[in-house]
């Protein structure tokens, strides 16, 4: 029962959390209004016994994908104003679609009402069994998603960065490899002008 | 033995492909050619004293598997038995002769090497015809030559007469050997196999097997078959009504219409139809309509040759009229006549077309025989030769072509005496044909040797003898036209000769052996016959016509009108033809562009298609905004969708 | 009374049907949408987990594991190509993104 309540406690929250996010006007506060969400999610997720992912969640989301949507929001300064024009132009359509698909949704898991099965004994680790699973069946994959990660970081360097055309600066193998030629130049004239 | 066959058939290939592709001088080209030609005649030579006079058995050699499809095999192959090598002989001959003459002919020519290269092809062609031991490689031959034929009909390309000659000649073809290749599709099928021996050993099986060709009335296949066949024989052996072609292919060089087109292309379809012997002696409606076939063109052409004024045209018709007697001799199962007379026909009339060719070189390429006369004072040689191949062509006794006409004439008695289908009319055709014959062949000849000069001051001045290698052939081919029959009539009609070759009912059988009483009892027995006395009717009356009263013949034209026009006409074959068949299908031709390829293919299904596809395309663009939340929204619509059907 | 599975699974399409409003709403901007692409990928995540723990079966958690990882590669590159479009035309504004069309 106290799970229970619990569940639904969170439910609540996250279910604020999300309303705000689409809602709020400043997007600051809808990144921090999006942490809130994954926090109580993670939560949820301690419900169903899936420690090191809620864990996870709030290492990698809350602190780093969040950060980096906070870091480029500063970053940017955008000009909010126009972004928020009509907004509830759109909203009617979209609740219709929303509800449409909730509605559709809810009749497909209404009638999946399974029970929670027995807890799993207290010296059982979920960190233990994902690790297996993840080093043995998993292996190749695991290792496919550390390249992904490996190539999505060189991609996001090599998108943003560029030169900096406005800094100036030397090129010391070309101030080094100059020569008598380009600088100097002899020119034969009359030393006296005729007149 | 093999290797010998195949230097045969690829040294004119050979020589065609030097003097055509390779950009040799003209002296090359026709040493080249003439080597190639000339080497096979000396091993076509030494194949027939291997096969005929040691009398070595007929090879059948299967050289090379082309491909097996479905338990058929194609494949290529020599049959080389007494009938092959003979025509061998005869083939490999002419087109020397023919060679040879061809460097004096087109002399001044631009296209010489091509020419050297194409006759040479041709040879090449017609020795795979003859040697072919399946019906692929027949086939192969047959239109081998006649695309040779083709290309050398339209020879001078910038013609206009000669294109139009050429695809007349070509579309004509094809009518003929549309019926020749149903007819081998029809082999293949019921005998499943293409090789002749096989074909040929089960005939009499097959024989039974009907064919139900309208409702209600049916066919021995045996029949269909050599109805079809015949077809392909007649179109390339110009017989009634698919004969329109010969006379305009004329436009061609005269070495060619003398090769090809007198002397063994033309000749194809008989031999065709002598090879097939086999076939054609279980179906008597077959060599009927072959008999009614060949004694039509025999009599009815030889009536156009006598109002022609063209020289190469008279010659032509008489062509056409000969190869009638080939046929009829064919359709009175008298294979052995047909192929005696095609091999001395061979001779005399190459030998007329390279005189006639002789006399158009003299003329500075004048045809017009009103435009001639009394040339004989300055062609001696050509004078000589052309009385002897006339002599031949009428069968004046002792020539070659006494014996084998009087052969044909004979064997369509015997046919007539045996009440076979058709005979009656043929046995008369062919003997009014002789009078015919005479007739028209002693008139160009007076036209054109005799009588007044007709021609210009100028042609005058520059008449005088064809060189050497224009009389020599001459002198050759007329050598054999005199003693051919002397020499092949008693081996070739009455011996055993195409014992193995050609296969004759013994109830058709045309001639007795026990009538035969050697060369000059047939002599003897001709001089009692009606046709010497036609024959020399003939040139009596030609004499009459064309040396004596010489006004004559236009009174005649005058007075009857009508059967002169129907004779300039042609009996209007070719104006038929052309209104029909020529305007028919370009009319057709006219509407199917209209509706079929430029409104239906090029305007519904071509334009259409791009029309429909930019008429969607620029409806669904508007889908295309380029903005993205228009896509999400899309896809997320698909979720409704999806989700939806899921649910429901 | 106990917790069902339903119940998760309810909430998760809530979340879902929620982002996707919020798609709508915020159509022009960038970053909103993304959060938003973040919160549909959390809904997501909730259906694998809860399956796992209804099923037992740790398959569902390896899945999370996955797509944490490729989400965290996609925002990545997503905001890098935010930062690229943001210095190369002044805005994000998602109505001036449609040089697509050609």
């Amino acid at each position: 029962m106290t799970v229970k309540l619990i569940f639904y406690l969170f439910a609540a929250i996250l279910i604020f959390a999300a309303v705000r996010v689409i809602t709020v006007r400043n997007p600051v506060h809808a990144a921090l209004y999006l942490v809130l969400a994954f926090f109580t999610t993670s939560g949820i997720w301690l419900i169903l016994q899936a420690e090191f992912l809620a864990i996870a969640l709030v290492l990698v989301y809350v602190g780093a994908v969040m950060v980096l949507f906070l870091f480029i929001l500063m970053m940017l300064d955008i000009n909010l104003a126009p972004l928020r024009e009509n907004f509830t132009r759109y909203l009617p359509v979209g609740l219709t679609v929303s509800i449409l698909i909730f509605v559709e949704m809810t009749l497909v898991v209404k009638v999946l009402s399974k029970p929670a099965p027995a807890d799993l004994p207290a010296a059982s680790s979920n960190i233990q069994l994902l690790g297996e699973q993840l080093y043995s069946l998993y292996v190749y994959p695991f290792e496919i998603a550390a390249v992904i990660l490996l190539v999505a970081m060189i991609a996001a360097i090599a998108l943003t960065l560029r030169p900096k055309r406005w800094s100036k600066y030397r090129k010391p193998e070309q101030q080094v490899n100059v020569r008598r030629q380009d600088r100097l130049r002899l020119i034969n004239m009359p030393a006296e002008p005729k007149d | 033995m093999q290797t010998i066959f195949l230097i045969i058939v690829l040294a004119p290939l050979l020589g065609a492909i030097i003097a055509g592709l390779f950009n040799v001088s003209r002296c090359m080209a026709h040493t080249v050619t003439i080597a190639g030609v000339g080497l096979s005649f000396f091993l076509s030579l030494y194949t027939f004293y291997h096969i005929i006079i040691q009398g070595q058995g007929p090879y059948d050699i299967t050289l090379y598997t082309w491909l097996i499809s479905d338990g058929i095999r194609f494949q290529v192959g020599f049959l080389v038995d007494h009938l092959t090598a003979l025509m061998m002989l005869v083939v490999t001959f002419v087109a020397w002769m023919v060679h040879i003459y061809t460097i004096g002919y087109m002399h001044e020519d631009p296209g010489y090497q091509r020419f050297f290269s194409y006759i040479s092809l041709f040879t090449f062609s017609m020795l795979m015809l003859v040697m072919a031991n399946n019906f692929m490689q027949l086939f192969f031959g047959w239109e081998a030559v006649g695309l040779v034929s083709y290309l050398l009909i339209g020879f001078w390309h910038t013609r206009e007469s000669a294109v139009f000659a050429n695809l007349k000649a070509f579309l004509v073809n094809r009518v003929g050997d549309f019926g020749f290749l149903l007819g081998i599709a029809a082999i293949l099928m019921y005998f499943n196999t293409l090789d002749y021996q096989p074909v040929f050993e089960l005939a009499e099986q097959k024989q039974s097997i009907r064919l139900e060709l309208l409702p209600g009335y049916s066919a021995s296949i045996i029949t269909v078959i050599c109805l079809l066949l015949f077809m392909g024989a007649m179109g390339k052996s110009a017989q009634f009504p698919l004969h329109v072609w010969l006379p305009d292919s004329m436009e061609g060089p005269t070495p060619i219409s003398a090769l090809i087109h007198a002397a063994t292309m033309v000749t194809a379809g008989i031999f065709m139809v002598a090879r097939m012997s086999p076939l054609y002696e279980l179906s008597p409606t077959a060599l009927g309509v072959v008999l009614i076939i060949g004694a039509i063109t025999a009599l009815f052409m030889g009536f156009l040759g006598l109002v022609q004024h063209d020289i190469k045209r008279v010659v032509a018709y008489s062509t056409l009229s000969q190869l009638g007697y080939m046929t009829v001799a064919l359709g009175a199962s008298a294979y052995t006549a047909g192929i005696f007379h095609l091999m001395t026909h061979a001779f005399f009339k190459a030998l007329l077309f390279l005189a006639a060719g002789s006399v158009i070189i003299a003329m500075h390429h004048e045809q017009d025989m009103r435009k001639m006369g009394g040339l004989r004072k300055y062609m001696p040689i050509t004078y000589w030769t052309a009385l002897i191949g006339s002599l031949a062509l009428i069968g004046f006794p002792g020539f070659s072509g006494f014996f084998s006409k009087d052969a044909i004439i004979e064997a369509v008695h015997h046919a007539y005496q045996a009440e076979r289908w058709g005979a009656c009319f043929a046995y008369y055709a062919v003997v009014g044909g002789v009078f015919i014959t005479a007739l028209y062949s002693f008139r160009m000849f007076f036209l054109v040797f005799h009588g007044q000069e007709r021609m210009d001051k100028h042609t005058r001045e520059h008449l005088h003898e064809t060189p050497w290698v224009v009389t020599l052939p001459l002198i050759l081919l007329a050598i054999p036209s005199v003693v051919i029959g002397v020499i092949a009539l008693g081996p070739l009609l009455y011996g055993s000769f195409f014992a193995e070759a050609i296969f004759v009912n013994p109830a058709h059988q045309p001639f007795l052996a026990e009538d035969y009483h050697g060369v000059w009892g047939f002599l003897i027995h001709g001089l009692t016959q009606p046709p010497l006395w036609l024959a020399l009717a003939g040139v009596a009356t030609a004499y009459l016509l064309y040396m004596v009263k010489t006004d004559w013949p236009a009174l005649i034209a005058q007075r009857f009108p009508l059967i002169h026009r129907i004779l300039s006409n042609k009996y209007g074959f070719d104006d038929f033809y052309q209104a029909t068949f020529a305007g028919g299908s370009r009319d057709l031709g006219h509407h199917f562009w209209k509706t079929g390829d430029v409104k239906l293919i090029d305007g519904m299904l071509v334009n259409g298609t791009a029309y429909t596809i930019g008429f969607f395309s620029s409806i669904f663009r508007q889908l295309q905004t380029g903005f993205l939340y228009h896509y999400a929204f899309t896809m997320i619509i698909g979720l409704v969708v999806l989700l939806g059907l899921f649910v429901l | 009374m106990e917790l069902l599975l339903s119940d998760f699974l309810i909430l998760a399409a809530f979340l879902f049907c929620l982002s996707i409003t919020g798609i709508f709403i915020n159509r022009k901007n960038l970053i909103l949408l993304l959060m938003c692409i973040e919160l549909m990928l959390l809904a997501v995540n909730l259906n694998f987990i809860a399956f796992s723990y209804f099923n037992q079966d740790i398959a569902g958690q390896i899945f999370v594991f996955f797509i944490l990882t490729v989400a965290a590669a996609e925002s990545a590159i997503g905001l890098a190509i935010l930062m690229v479009l943001f210095r190369n035309r002044g805005t994000i504004n998602v109505e001036d993104i449609n040089t697509l069309k050609g």
